[in-house]
């Protein structure tokens, strides 16, 4: 027992400081030894600013003449791939994550299964999945919208699971005391009561994927991404810049689509 | 068009609901129900009373299986549905209509579909999908929301509508399944008291209009006297009363409930 007057107080126990300190010190560990991996040229490191403005004289002035002839068509293809791979993504992504929820499937076998081909999807980088079916299906469009559909499998049918199991069971209750056989139940109950969460991811993932398409052409899966791999190779600076600008005008523009189309289905 | 345009003529079997020695253990040696066996038939409509946790929900859930049983067989107008499964089973469910205290509504679909989602038991998924339900239902919920006060309603969704409304979709939908028996769980402890009165005289005057038994777990036993023709008091899983609601006496609430202090 404490005499009255004589509290004290601490917000950490002699045991947590001692936590707290391990895990900071192990921080600047961390820290310092990769620095050294890193191995950084302080020459280059120095030097950086020189080069940048080096590189942006030679951006500069842009090439606009080269946008009609060399870009329009590629950045149209980007899109394409951009949407037939989402299109792709969501007819795979139902019934996986269908097959995902545990509240739909009662068997647990497959549930982990549809687990596992949606961890796997994801665990894989776009430019993973792009090199790959560029080795199946040659450079070009088909192995790049394929390689979306597939990156994208994994986003849409985990968080349609996730959405269908969030369902309100109450519904469901219902319509199974009525009678209805399961695919009357999810259409009825379940697919109701998801819908705007699937567009909204479905939007959600064709906004990530224009970006991403945008990419994938420099390991040679069509699109913008190829355009500007060559520019890049050639020392075509001006055109690059070009390029990374309609790349950021038509981001700005799927973003301002896609805000504006959720607000109206949610 | 009237409700009784499609009442089915004289001269059917009556429909009832028959209970033999019921029992449900959710964890073997600890039943929940013991033994409940008892009979409704015709129009007559019965109350279910007893505390909280005593197996009310389990006993309506067991009659259409949402909850599996353990031993005893179920009845519906003769038809024993205990051993069904698969579509059989589904078969079955469409002659139990079920009303609910949450009223389990699918709130993102019109109040027409919701009262068509009563016939998902006899139309094929795919016209459901496609909303061509047979033009027989269509006029059949639409009679049975003029009937009910929510002709004006038939195209709103169903979020939009009061607690009182939503149980009369309810309502409407379990009715669709011309049942042969009508459950309803505590289906007036959502709503206020004037609401509930209402939603109790609606119960009964479908039942009675259609004469299908009604069967209703329900906490307030002034609502259950008022309107029912016989209560049965549930307690421990076992049914301590069953008779008429003149003759519940407060004895026999003390036996029920438990206690005498809440009795004044």
């Amino acid at each position: 027992m404490t005499a009255p007057g004589t509290y004290t107080w601490q917000r950490f126990s002699a045991r947590e400081r001692m936590a707290r300190f391990v895990v900071f010190f192990g921080f600047a560990v961390a820290l310092s030894v990769s620095l050294r991996t890193v191995e950084v040229i302080p020459e280059f490191l120095w030097d950086s600013p020189t080069q940048i403005m080096d590189l942006l004289k030679r951006m500069w002035p842009l090439d606009y003449a080269y946008y009609p002839g060399g870009i329009h068509q590629a950045l149209m293809e980007t899109l394409h791939i951009a949407s037939l791979g989402t299109l792709l993504a969501l007819v795979l992504a139902i019934p996986v994550g269908v097959m995902g929820a545990n509240n739909i499937v009662r068997v647990p076998l497959l549930n982990w299964l549809a687990k596992l081909i949606l961890v796997s999807s994801r665990s894989v980088n776009t430019l993973v999945w792009a090199l790959l079916f560029v080795a199946v299906f040659g450079p070009g469009a088909l192995a790049g919208t394929v390689c979306i559909g597939f990156r994208s499998v994994g986003f849409v049918g985990k968080l349609f699971a996730e959405a269908l199991e969030e369902a309100d069971p109450g519904p469901i209750e219902a319509l199974t005391a009525a009678g209805a056989p399961w695919t009357s139940i999810f259409l009825k109950g379940f697919w109701p009561q998801v819908a705007p969460a699937f567009w909204g991811i479905a939007l959600f993932r064709w906004d990530i994927n224009v970006r991403e398409s945008a990419v994938i052409g420099l390991v040679g899966a069509g699109g913008i991404g190829m355009v500007l791999d060559t520019a890049l190779n050639l020392f075509h600076w001006d055109r690059v810049s070009v390029i990374l600008l309609s790349i950021f005008a038509v981001v700005i523009i799927a973003e301002l689509l896609v805000t504006n189309i959720r607000k109206r289905i949610i | 068009m009237t409700i009784e345009a499609y009442t089915k003529p004289d001269g059917q079997p009556e429909r009832s609901l028959r209970l033999e020695h019921l029992v449900k253990e959710y964890t073997p040696g600890k039943p929940v129900l013991r033994d409940i066996s008892f009979e409704v038939r015709g129009h007559s409509s019965v109350a279910i009373i007893g505390p909280s946790g005593t197996g009310k929900s389990t006993l309506i859930r067991c009659v259409n299986k949402l909850i599996r049983p353990t031993s005893g067989k179920i009845y519906v107008s003769g038809e024993e549905i205990t051993r069904l499964s698969g579509r059989e089973l589904r078969h079955a469910r469409r002659k139990i209509g079920m009303v609910f205290q949450e009223f389990n509504l699918v709130e993102r679909l019109s109040v027409m579909e919701n009262v068509l989602c009563g016939r998902l038991g006899y139309v094929s998924s795919l016209r459901a999908w496609w909303r061509k339900y047979p033009p027989g239902d269509i006029n059949k919920a639409f009679a049975l929301l003029e009937s009910i006060g929510l002709e004006d309603f038939v195209q709103q969704r169903a979020d939009s509508l009061s607690g009182g409304q939503r149980q009369r979709v309810g309502i409407a939908r379990a009715i669709m399944q011309e049942p042969h028996v009508l459950l309803a769980d505590e289906p007036t402890s959502s709503l206020d008291p004037k609401t509930s009165v209402e939603i109790m005289e609606l119960l009964v005057h479908l039942s009675a209009e259609h004469r299908i038994p009604l069967i209703i777990n329900i906490h307030d036993v002034e609502l259950a006297k008022r309107f029912t023709s016989r209560v049965i008091g549930i307690s421990q899983g076992v049914i301590v009363y069953d008779g008429p609601p003149a003759e519940l006496s407060n004895e026999h609430l003390k036996v029920i409930y438990g206690g005498e202090d809440w009795l004044r």
